[in-house]
């Protein structure tokens, strides 16, 4: 009678991008092994580019993992095997003979917690465009720390005082300093491990705000436990479950009338 | 599966309950309404008309409960279907108990004119279909059964024939004799009201259907309302 299915295979429930954008990262049969656990169960979905995609799940579902393998976190953690397909743009990024440093210039990354450099703030943007050669001189590295600041929405807080240190902003300034560090070195894709989990609503919203700017040039993966601030961000939604990618879609239709019974238990807050 | 927090699930289910109290409500006023008109009873005319009062109050306490419901807890998927159906479902309802109350006022303006009791019963059947219609679909909204709502879709029709007839029969009585206009005027309106009764009905029947699959109906419903094209010539 009701539209929900139950599914018990794991098989994901998927919804076509009803906009059609091209797909910058595509993944199949992904799965994380920690030592003799394995964390990820098979996991394949394409992001699309320009938008924002979001994961969501209940904690230990396998989001954050998943979303560590895009830029290859998870070769810092020791026992961390990862198998399967992920390409960006056609390139395999577990291909052995890929420079990582040069892909996580490509895909950045932005943490739960703001984290800048016991640095000024300047050097917090400049750091990235140093150590990638990207600045031919001392004014090409202040434009691109300028126009990073610029893009976060940071610059006209900040712009008086770019030699104090990073560390002395509030945290939601701290936050928007790391998404420009990220954004200094013209990456392609922007992870997001719940952003915004340490700040408060008002600094929420506008990192929520920079983030639909942001969208306009950059594919931003955003991991996040707020399911209102999923439905706020993102044009598709992700949901996992135990390992498993249950469902995917357009998130307009992830939020309003989901497919599979598990994404509409865990969305209207019945999960056992 | 009940939510993690178990006054949501009071909330919601406080909702549900307030739009099956003021359906019960309406069904009654209706009904009350054309009992009034055939047995020309002012004083049930009357209670109709002093009883829609509760019916605008319970509307406005569901609106009111699910505003604070939406802001209170962000409801997501069915949760807020049934939230926004219950909001739609209480709108239908309200304005079939504005019908009725204007069905009853028109036994008060009828009273003293000589009353064609065969045309009444026209009226009566047409009643009987409509009350049949809103009983049904506040089930199908109160057991959510998608099924039962789109049966009730599919039978206004019957209501919307049984209303063309009705025109052109009142139209001849009116020809045959203008002593007959006042009446007959007030008898085309009661029946307009049943009428609009019945797309009331079909609407709640749509909001059920939104509620159960998250989907609206993508055919037209069947529709047999003749009276807009009838003509006098015509009839």
């Amino acid at each position: 009678m009701s539209a929900v299915q139950a599914t018990t295979a794991f098989d994901t429930v998927r919804t076509p991008d009803p906009a059609n954008r091209p797909i910058k990262i595509h993944t199949a049969s992904v799965k994380v092994t920690y030592g003799q656990k394995e964390a990820l169960h098979g996991v394949s979905i394409d992001i699309p580019e320009r938008a924002v995609t979001a994961f969501i799940g209940p904690s230990g579902c396998g989001k954050s993992t998943f979303l560590r393998c895009i830029n290859r976190m998870n070769d810092t953690i020791a026992g961390a095997r990862v198998e399967g397909t992920i390409k960006l743009d056609d390139q395999d990024i577990y291909d052995p003979d890929l420079d990582v440093v040069e892909l996580r210039a490509r895909v950045g990354m932005v943490f739960q917690k703001p984290n800048p450099f016991p640095k000024s703030i300047f050097d917090n943007v400049a750091y990235g465009p140093r150590i990638h050669g990207l600045a031919r001189s001392k004014a090409d590295l202040e434009e691109i720390v300028v126009t990073s600041l610029q893009k976060a929405s940071l610059f006209n807080e900040v712009k008086d005082r770019l030699n104090e240190p990073g560390t002395g902003l509030s945290g939601g300034q701290q936050q928007r300093l790391c998404i420009a560090r990220a954004i200094a070195v013209s990456p392609e894709v922007i992870l997001m491990d719940e952003p915004c989990s340490a700040l408060d609503p008002i600094a929420t919203a506008k990192v929520e705000e920079l983030i639909d700017e942001l969208r306009a040039n950059f594919t931003i993966v955003i991991v996040t436990h707020s399911m209102q601030q999923a439905a706020r961000v993102s044009q598709r939604t992700a949901f996992f479950h135990l390992g498993h990618l249950i469902e995917e879609g357009p998130t307009d239709h992830v939020f309003t009338n989901p497919l599979e019974q598990r994404t509409q238990d865990y969305i209207t807050g019945r999960f056992g | 599966m009940e939510h993690t927090v178990s006054a949501y699930d009071d909330d919601l289910k406080a909702i549900a309950r307030m739009v099956t109290e003021i359906g019960g409500l309406a069904e009654r006023a209706v009904g009350d309404s054309v009992a009034a008109l055939t047995r020309l009873d002012l004083a049930l005319a009357q209670r109709v008309v002093a009883g829609d009062k509760e019916l605008d109050r319970l509307q406005h306490e569901i609106e009111e409960k699910a505003i604070l419901v939406i802001a209170r807890r962000q409801p997501m998927a069915n949760d807020l279907r049934e939230i926004v159906g219950a909001m739609r479902i209480a709108n239908d309802i309200e304005r079939i108990g504005d019908l009725a109350k204007n069905i009853a006022k028109r036994v008060v303006a009828i009273n003293g004119v000589f009353p064609n009791k065969q045309l009444i019963t026209g009226v009566e059947h047409m009643c009987e279909i409509a009350l049949q219609q809103l009983k049904r679909v506040l089930d199908a909204f109160a057991s959510q059964d998608d099924q039962a709502a789109g049966a009730v879709r599919q039978r206004d029709d019957e209501i919307d024939a049984l209303y063309t007839s009705l025109f052109r029969e009142l139209l001849t009585y009116m020809m045959e004799d203008p002593r007959n206009l006042t009446f007959c005027i007030h008898l085309l309106f009661c029946a307009k009201n049943i009428e609009r009764i019945g797309d009331h009905a079909t609407n709640i029947a749509e909001s059920v259907h939104y509620v159960v699959t998250g989907r609206s109906y993508e055919e037209e419903r069947p529709k047999a309302d003749a009276s807009i094209t009838s003509t006098i010539s015509g009839s």
